[in-house]
């Protein structure tokens, strides 16, 4: 390639400064979180956010909430745009425009929403106990990871020939549930898992809903240890960005596996 | 936009069996039902209950006063930050992370620095909410690092000058956070698309770097560019964690008033709170509807 040096200089600075405008929040965020001590640096502001209870407890809730949500969202995504592929191609405008919605709709008036529609006055309660408003809110993560999910189990589902695959499971005799968890299901393990942890992602930090629904979740505990205290909130941002870098790494590795694959190449 | 159903090779048509095919036609329908619940039950019914609101009063009697209503100044001064902040943000992040998309994959840099630019944008675009404003608290915060360092060996005080974080700029310097990875990812495919031939095309012809610019590579841009720019300018508009986090409810913007309205502090008027929704929806509606027109352009002309 041809590149003048000049314009080389260009993309350098540019990707420099980048970096830099990146970086510097994540290093002035560990150095702050260091300095809990008067006498030097130390992890003591780490040692002192792991070991409160109410971040063990927040953090598992979340991520408890997480895992029921891929769950809910994978039952309802893989059938619908498996059928959607196979039966009802001319749907697939209308399916995919509906998954674009929590795109538009900001989830701060999604919540508002589900507090009118299903607050304890109306025609399903469900924020009537602690465990429907727990199942509430995992709606409400679905309904927000449906764009991500959705997108990439379709866009597995493209990759592979789902009118044959199900023609010959039918012609061997198969129903309908086992060729969704014989064929369809291990044909998208890496479709699902990158959307698995994308929602992954979403959910451990999720704030409006949980708080809005008031539910121990851990982006609550973020925002109320946020206005307590002074160096566990920079730990804890720390923590967040390991967890969200963790599943985001976990999603390049699976779909760069797949491509390997799908490529036949590296 | 369910008009044109053009991306999918249409099956074979249907043998005509009119009772059978009914019966099949109702069958496929009830694979999608679930779905379609879901999405009425948790999606549809909620804003649509709050659209409908809006244009009533308490007892329930129709009014446009709410809508009326959002024009006062506290609620439009609220709008304009919100717009201000969006408009800002999403501009900015649209003209950085075009630069460095195009540094990345057009600017003749060593191989690795694509992948790594790509993997940190998938992470920094989810790294918003609370995390993010600690993050950037501890940066450029009174007691923060670069505030610090400035103060210690330039001799600059960001904070006499006028600068807060919790200001206009320093809200939308954070959203850029998470708005200039968004842009690079988006953005990435439409600049892989420029083809290095257009370029050697136009410099045989004569043409200049600014020739190549003007009348071949932003042209081809241009609608990707203002549709992302449309999407981010939703993103940052239905934004409520960081600036909840940064500056407590004390803010003036859309999503805190809103915030604030739901969570029983402030106004305590429902109806007034759907209009609010309204308000928001209409306007990353808008902003979506023409990122969704933009990009279906952009896709049929590169097709």
């Amino acid at each position: 390639m041809k590149t003048k040096t000049s314009s080389r200089f260009g993309a350098w600075l540019a990707i420099l400064l980048g970096s830099g405008y990146f970086l510097l929040p994540l290093i002035a965020t560990f150095e702050f979180s260091l300095k809990m001590k008067r006498e030097g640096y130390s992890f003591e502001a780490y040692k002192v956010v792991l070991s409160d209870p109410g971040f063990q407890a927040s953090f598992g809730y979340s991520a408890l909430l997480a895992l029921l949500t891929i769950l809910v969202g994978i039952v309802l995504v893989v059938p619908t745009a498996f059928w959607v592929q196979l039966k009802l191609p001319r749907l697939r405008p209308l399916i995919e425009f509906i998954t674009l919605l929590p795109l538009v709709i900001p989830a701060i008036v999604l919540v508002f929403g589900y507090l009118r529609l299903y607050g304890s006055g109306g025609w399903l309660p469900f924020t009537g106990s602690e465990r429907s408003t727990d199942l509430l809110l995992v709606f409400g993560y679905v309904t927000l990871a449906l764009p991500y999910l959705y997108r990439s189990v379709d866009t597995g589902l493209s990759a592979i020939d789902v009118r044959s695959l199900t023609e010959a499971a039918q012609s061997l005799g198969s129903g309908w549930f086992d060729i969704l968890r014989l064929v369809i299901f291990p044909n998208l393990k890496t479709a699902i898992l990158s959307g698995a942890f994308l929602t992954f992602a979403i959910v451990i930090g999720e704030f409006t809903l949980a708080s809005l629904l008031a539910r121990p979740a851990f982006g609550p505990y973020l925002q109320l240890i946020g206005a307590n205290r002074a160096y566990e909130p920079a730990a804890l941002a720390i923590i967040a960005f390991l967890v969200t870098w963790a599943a985001m790494g976990l999603m390049q590795v699976v779909s760069r596996n797949r491509a390997a694959l799908g490529a036949d190449e590296h | 936009m369910s008009a044109s159903s053009d991306t999918m090779p249409t099956p074979a048509p249907r043998t005509a069996n009119p009772p059978g095919a009914i019966r099949a036609s109702l069958l496929s329908w009830l694979g999608v039902a679930p779905f379609l619940l879901f999405a009425l039950l948790f999606l549809i019914l909620p804003t649509g209950m709050l659209m409908i609101g809006a244009f009533q009063d308490a007892q329930g009697h129709f009014t446009l006063n709410n809508i009326v209503r959002l024009f006062d100044d506290s609620i439009l001064s609220a709008y304009k930050i919100s717009l201000e902040i969006s408009a800002a943000s999403a501009i900015l992040g649209t003209l950085l992370g075009l630069l460095l998309a195009l540094a990345a994959i057009r600017g003749g840099l060593p191989a690795w620095i694509r992948p790594t630019l790509t993997t940190f944008s998938g992470v920094a675009s989810n790294f918003a909410g609370i995390p993010l404003a600690f993050a950037f608290l501890s940066t450029l915060g009174r007691m923060g690092l670069v505030t610090m360092l400035l103060r210690k060996y330039l001799d600059v005080d960001l904070y006499a000058s006028g600068f807060s974080i919790l200001s206009f700029a320093g809200l939308t310097l954070t959203y850029l956070y998470f708005q200039v990875p968004l842009m690079v990812l988006i953005i990435a495919p439409a600049v892989e698309g420029l083809k290095e031939e257009w370029r050697e095309a136009c410099e045989s012809l004569g043409g200049s770097g600014f020739a190549y610019w003007r009348h071949i590579a932003l042209p081809v841009l241009w609608p990707s560019l203002v549709g992302s720019a449309l999407l981010l300018f939703a993103n940052a508009f239905g934004a409520v964690a960081t600036a909840y986090a940064l500056t407590g409810s004390s803010l003036n913007i859309v999503t805190i008033l809103l915030y604030a309205q739901i969570h029983g502090d402030v106004l305590h008027d429902q109806n007034l709170g759907y209009a609010l929704a309204l308000g928001m929806v209409l306007i990353t509606g808008s902003a979506n509807a023409g990122y969704i027109w933009l990009r279906k352009r952009s896709l049929r002309e590169a097709a």
